[in-house]
């Protein structure tokens, strides 16, 4: 680069002085982001820190209260998507914003189809939209996506690169990126990241938000570091490690991610033997035991089938063979009633799809699985037990809610968590099992989520926790059972293994 | 190679909805409802293999053309995931407006005595745009106040039959149904060219024109993304007030369109004609593969539940079958027909 042209154009946007405020918060205060072409520039903070709503005002869907855009050293207003997109601004949203029955050049080309006759003609160009398709996909190297594809036969991670493509087929300078990888497969993360570098070499800027320090660290060029709504700052990424991202999203020393305990494990809780699904595809032969006290890691890839099994257990799915022993004692669970009536819970992965009632309040949510207890007499519902024990759930697990009446679905991710890890804790469990229960959490909260699960071992429950994060799996288990292709590779003790091993493990039957 | 796809494409497109390439066992379960409605056909003409003469298939024909008509504009409203309740009323009001103008000269209760013999087109435009603006109205409602579908037309259902019902009874008609229709008009209904009914050449024109808009136009195409998924359609920088509000404006368009023509094909029009067609047209469309999810659906299969319907529906009279039962048996076809489709897609999730 020359450094004339260097000087013209160092950045490719240029967010100064950001400021928006919503009614009683302050979201954004006084901002700045500075991304150079060619880059990947991560975005980090915990959850609430305004790294969305930075984003949102950059793609026009929120307008800003103070503060300027520069796009190629240009000041620019950006009132509305329409605007972001011509600019050569892209987002890849989170959930995916695709349309399932249609195919795929008909997702990449939506609201600018080509057109037989001009640009006011009504008429489609199905040929050039086709061979524009076409092409694209070849320049990305996506060549085992057809134009023709329906969406809802891709995998996710496809379905990704379609956006992504679709990114690019706006000729973006800069595509928003937010959370690509929450559910890709490693092998899909590594495919995503070699899009990246090849977009980063046709010199796009990527805005990567993630909350996954390893991958940040791996992608990105540089980091800007947001907290509270404010800025902390931008640095290089090879200046930075895990522990300085941390200190500086949560403003504190954060030495240990995990809390350090004395893990007293006790007589068998739960034992698993040989359970089979009756579909081949799916678990064989899984086998494992809990014991009081224990906290016991789920590894494997996604799709080892990891959370099949543990639905089977709780009787969510058949399984046509196995048995199971509850204290040594052989159980049968056909349903859910059957799982809580031995004292089982479980936290499931979606959290949004399968945990929380968005429009029901954090009372009646964390009531709900519990709600034959409060019953008196006449039976009727005693609102003064429950709202008691709504009172004692958040006080001691810390829920930042404004009240009890206010809806779930206006506290943040980590907060929805709790509220569904003290509504299983209500119906006073043995055994839980938690699914991902640390996905799309800040930082600051997945520490919170981590000392409860230290306590409840504490207290002599047994704890069972399906994990695709390494870190967490080494960090906070006792053993890990590692599945691979649905069946179980192997069981290790969680101080005498390593990333390698489970790794290892992990892959033992693909392919 | 890259032509040849597309063209494939197209093919599967026109032909998709019975000839798209699945497997068998994905094919029996995709169109599941379409196949057991199918066999009930085939029992029908076995106990009486005359409703397969070709004049009965004619008429049955017939009976499906303003049906088709019907089911189409209502496909655009289940395209985005709603309903048109207020079909079979804006059918009355077309029929109704257009017949209240085109009686014959000689007929002793005119509903305008002193109006003389007017172009033909006239009468059926002003049908029609009333009928468009009513459905334009319900797509603005439905876009800018995000009201569902369903209580927009549950509302416009109650207003046009009010409006309709007004002006029906209005003096000297009063309230009496109206009939001496021009014989100009009623051709258009009940006449033929050659052995080819004229209702049926309409039907065909619409469904033609109907197909081209749904894949060929951006319209179209933007139709069924709004229907797949409207916040994709959103960040894509499509207009979806103007989308919504033009589908409706073609729903109303073609139903009130449907409604001139069933009253050409009747001879006569009361501002009860259409009460209850509305069901009909979410009942064939659905049976065809439109998916009340939204963003499925084709012209192919809608043609192909209408005529299935009627069929039906005039065989269980033409073996005798109670009209009572009828309804009974059209209530479960309707019922199996929305849970097999909610099955298919909560499966496929």
């Amino acid at each position: 680069m020359h450094i004339g042209e260097a000087r013209e154009v160092m950045y490719v946007l240029e967010m100064n002085h950001v400021s928006k405020s919503f009614p009683g918060v302050k979201a954004l205060d006084d901002v700045t982001l500075k991304v150079k072409p060619g880059t990947v520039h991560a975005l980090m903070g915990e959850n609430g820190a305004g790294k969305s709503t930075l984003m949102k005002c950059l793609f026009g869907l929120y307008s800003m209260d103070e503060g300027e855009i520069r796009f190629n050293g240009e000041p620019v207003v950006i009132n509305n998507v329409k605007e972001a997109l011509s600019l050569g601004i892209s987002m890849i949203h989170q959930e995916l914003h695709l349309i399932p029955y249609r195919s795929v050049m008909e997702n990449i080309w939506l609201g600018r189809f080509p057109r037989i006759g001009g640009a006011k003609s009504p008429v489609v160009d199905h040929q050039t939209m086709f061979d524009r398709t076409d092409q694209l996909l070849k320049e990305l190297n996506l060549s085992n996506i057809k134009p023709t594809d329906l969406l809802r036969t891709l995998s996710v991670s496809k379905a990704q690169s379609v956006e992504i493509a679709k990114a690019v087929s706006y000729d973006s300078k800069i595509i928003i990126m937010d959370e690509p990888s929450s559910s890709l497969t490693e092998n899909e993360v590594e495919h995503l990241f070699s899009i990246i570098r090849s977009l980063r070499q046709r010199g796009v800027a990527i805005i990567y938000i993630s909350h996954k320090m390893e991958e940040i660290l791996k992608i990105s060029d540089e980091v800007t570091i947001m907290r509270d709504g404010h800025y902390v700052g931008t640095w290089e990424a090879s200046e930075l490690t895990t522990a300085t991202i941390i200190k500086r999203m949560v403003g504190r020393d954060l030495t240990h991610r995990f809390p350090s305990r004395e893990s007293k494990i006790g007589g068998e809780l739960l034992r698993v033997e040989n359970y089979t699904s009756p579909n081949a595809r799916s678990f064989k032969n899984v086998s494992f035991t809990l014991h009081k006290g224990e906290i016991l890691g789920l590894g494997g890839l996604v799709g080892a089938q990891r959370t099949e099994v543990m639905e089977a257990v709780f009787g969510l799915r058949l399984h046509s063979e196995g048995s199971l022993y509850i204290r040594g004692k052989e159980v049968t669970i056909n349903n859910s009633y059957d799982a809580k009536k031995y004292g089982m819970a479980l936290l499931t992965e979606e959290r949004r799809a399968t945990g929380i009632f968005p429009v029901l309040s954090v009372q009646d949510n964390l009531v709900i699985a519990n709600i034959k207890e409060y019953r008196d007499k006449s039976g009727l519902l005693n609102s003064a037990k429950m709202a008691a024990d709504t009172q004692k759930s958040i006080k001691d697990l810390d829920i930042k809610t404004p009240s009890a009446r206010t809806l779930i679905k206006s506290l943040s991710g980590g907060n929805q968590q709790k509220v569904l890890f003290a509504r299983w804790l209500l119906t006073s469990p043995d055994i839980l099992i938690l699914d991902e229960p640390t996905r799309g959490i800040d930082v600051g909260a997945k520490y919170e989520i981590y000392v409860i699960m230290q306590e409840l071992a504490a207290q002599g429950k047994g704890v069972i926790m399906i994990s695709s994060e390494m870190p967490e799996l080494l960090g906070m288990t006792d053993r890990v059972v590692v599945m691979s292709e649905g069946r179980v590779a192997g069981t290790v003790n969680s101080k005498e293994t390593d990333q390698e091993q489970i790794m290892e493990l992990a892959t033992k039957y693909v392919g | 190679m890259s032509g040849r796809r597309v063209k494939q494409m197209r093919t599967q497109a026109i032909g998709g909805f019975l000839f798209g390439k699945k497997s068998l066992k994905e094919f029996v379960m995709d169109k599941a409802i379409f196949l057991v409605l199918l066999m009930l056909v085939i029992v029908i003409a076995i106990i009486n293999p005359r409703i397969l003469r070709v004049q009965v298939l004619r008429d049955i024909l017939m009976m499906s053309s303003t049906k088709i008509i019907m089911a189409l504009g209502m496909m655009f409203v289940i395209l985005t995931g709603g309903v048109d309740l207020g079909g079979g009323r804006m059918v009355g009001m077309a029929a109704v407006i257009s017949a209240s103008m085109l009686q014959t000269s000689d007929y002793v209760r005119r509903f305008y005595p002193e109006l003389g013999q007017i172009p033909l087109l006239i009468p059926i435009l002003l049908a029609v745009i009333v009928g468009t603006l009513f459905g334009m109205m319900n797509g603005m409602i439905v876009a800018k106040f995000k009201v569902p579908a369903f209580i927009a037309t549950l509302s416009s259902m109650l207003i046009i039959y009010g409006v309709n019902s007004i002006y029906f009874n209005m003096p000297p008609n009063n309230s009496q149904p109206i009939g001496g229709l021009r014989p100009d008009f009623t051709y258009l209904g009940s006449g033929s060219i050659g052995f080819i009914p004229v209702i049926v050449i309409f039907a065909a024109i619409v469904s033609i024109i109907v197909w081209f808009i749904l894949n060929k136009t951006v319209f179209g195409k933007n139709v069924y993304a709004v229907g797949g998924n409207p916040e994709a359609a959103a960040v894509s920088g499509i207009n979806i007030t103007k989308t919504l509000v033009g589908l409706f404006g073609l729903c109303g368009f073609l139903i009130s369109l449907s409604g001139v023509l069933e009253a050409a094909r009747t001879g006569g029009a009361t501002n009860n004609y259409g009460s209850g067609y509305e069901l009909d047209a979410i009942a064939s469309c659905v049976v065809g593969g439109v998916s009340t999810t939204g963003g499925v659906g084709t012209v192919s299969g809608v043609i192909a539940g209408v005529i299935i319907f009627s069929f039906i529906n005039y065989g269980l009279t033409f073996v005798g079958v109670n009209p009572y039962w009828q309804n009974i048996i059209k209530g479960i076809i309707i019922v199996s027909a929305v849970s097999f489709d909610i099955r298919k897609y909560v499966q496929k999730k």
